[in-house]
């Protein structure tokens, strides 16, 4: 399937049994761009990223990316994964090992590499977090913030084309959310492409290039942040963002 | 006579102990070999049946399901006896030695499968996504990630229904196993004395008590911090 796009979905649908969650989303990302998505809750911001790297099964549409057709049962998707980095809300380190063996554990068995040469990039990799000094520490050992740094670094370790977060900050102490961000920020900064679920609009309004804005299964608008939080077209959205800024 | 020797003389009876003393000590082998058969097989057998319930296919997991609460039902004692005296008419004659090591074994596989089952699922559906998100396949995230978890969360109660089975040797009497309550309560009748019985005792408090202190040493040291 030809496309410019890293990311291309087409008219996913998911259903949960009888409910409806994902309405025809159309999703296009380019290289080096960061989008940002927002929507209440339950709106299905989270399904729609799972549904990218297929940890959830859409119901029907397309979705390639970096020109893998993500659905078709020839990919092999463990292979494809390894593109698709992964950040979630609740961390989900291995506990039972160091965040330097939570860094390294896919890249000795996905990417084939031994176990000095993915000690040496996962030790990259967490330098990249500010973490080099953390190596050794497992994550009941780490603050939430650094634990999430980890989390990063498992993904970047794999050099992913594409990285996804989901609610990033939102399980974080507020003094802790700066750090994460950060990083973020760094990682958009050194061209990487990524799409983002966050309620962090401060670091929308500086870093995303587009916001899409999410409601009941579908897109309702999209556009550059400031378009879409100062002159909302939608009343759903105005609605909306008008909800988030008072607080 | 005080009462206290006549105690000492009839439940610690030196010469009928150390008349003994080597039928005890041969039922301690056989006790051991028993034991460590039924813990081998018993668990890894439970831990195989853990494993195929994991992959998900329905017919399978009812069947596993099943035999699980089938054995778990069953008393023990129960099933050695049919296997000893009721598997001969269908054809196969197992010793007492091996129908005991057996349904031991069975009930041990029932309990463990459903202990080993226990933690697997007990791992938050996170570790699985984060492993899979990074490219590891079901089989490599269960391995690397999930069951190494799931065997710290295990160890209590596996070492307590590994231990209370395997002490289940003991019935292993009723079908002539010569393993340590047999050869005590033989020793028993044969001396009139109970003493054997003594000995008896004592060689399970050595045989088992190391196992319970290990167990609770392991159950330290795996305990990790979240
Ligand atoms: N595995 C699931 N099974 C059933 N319903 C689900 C599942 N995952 C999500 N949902 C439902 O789908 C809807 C969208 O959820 P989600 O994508 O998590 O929304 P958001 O991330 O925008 O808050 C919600 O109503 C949620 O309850
Ligand atoms: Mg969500």
């Amino acid at each position: 399937m030809a496309t410019n796009h890293i990311v291309d979905a087409r008219a996913i649908h998911k259903h949960f049994g009888t409910l409806h969650v994902l309405k025809g989303v159309d999703l296009k990302v380019d290289e080096r761009e960061l989008v940002f998505i927002i929507g209440p809750s339950g709106s299905g911001k989270s399904t729609l990223l799972r549904c990218l790297n297929r940890l959830e099964e859409p119901s029907s549409g397309s979705i390639v990316v970096d020109g893998i057709d993500m659905l078709d049962a020839k990919t092999d998707i463990n292979h494809a994964r390894r593109r698709i980095g992964m950040v979630f809300q609740s961390f989900n380190l291995y506990p039972h090992m160091t965040a330097l063996g939570n860094v390294t554990l896919a890249l000795r068995k996905v990417a084939g590499k031994g176990r000095a040469e993915a000690e040496a990039l996962g030790r990259v990799a967490l330098e990249r977090v500010g973490l080099a000094d953390r190596a050794e520490h497992t994550p009941g050992q780490l603050s939430g913030g650094q634990q999430q740094r980890v989390a990063i670094a498992r993904s970047i370790a794999l050099e992913p084309r594409v990285m996804l977060f989901d609610e990033p900050t939102s399980a974080l102490d507020p003094e802790l959310v700066g750090s994460v961000l950060e990083v973020m920020r760094g990682l958009r900064e050194s061209g990487m492409t990524m799409i983002v679920v966050s309620h962090e609009m401060g670091f929308a309004r500086n870093a995303a290039d587009r916001v899409v804005f999410m409601d009941d299964g579908l897109i309702v608008e999209q556009g550059p942040p400031a378009a879409i939080f100062e002159n909302p077209t939608h009343e759903r959205t105005r609605a909306f963002i008008g909800q988030i800024q008072r607080h | 006579m005080s009462g206290w020797d006549k105690f000492v003389e009839t439940f610690f009876n030196a010469k009928v102990m150390w008349k003994y003393l080597p039928d005890i000590l041969s039922g301690m082998v056989v006790t051991i070999e028993l034991a460590l058969l039924i813990v081998v097989t018993g668990l890894g057998a439970g831990l195989a049946l853990a494993l195929l319930r994991s992959l998900a296919i329905r017919p399978l997991n009812w069947l596993i399901i099943f035999v699980v609460d089938l054995f778990r039902s069953l008393p023990p004692l129960v099933i050695i006896v049919l296997m000893y005296f009721g598997l001969p008419y269908a054809g196969p004659a197992p010793s007492g030695f091996v129908s005991t090591w057996l349904s031991l074994a069975f009930v041990l596989m029932a309990f463990s499968e459903e202990i080993f089952w226990a933690g697997i699922t007990s791992i938050p559906k996170g570790q699985w996504e984060a492993s899979r998100s990074t490219g590891l396949s079901f089989g490599q995230t269960l391995f690397n990630v999930v069951l190494p978890q799931a065997f710290r969360l295990t160890i209590p109660p596996l070492t307590n229904r590994t231990i209370a089975i395997t002490k289940g040797t003991a019935l292993g009497t009723v079908v002539a196993v010569t393993e340590i309550l047999g050869q005590a309560s033989s020793a028993m009748s044969n001396s009139y004395n109970p003493s054997p019985l003594m000995m008896g005792a004592a060689a399970y408090i050595v045989l088992f008590l190391p196992v319970v202190v290990a167990a609770r040493w392991i159950e330290t040291k795996f305990a990790w911090k979240r």
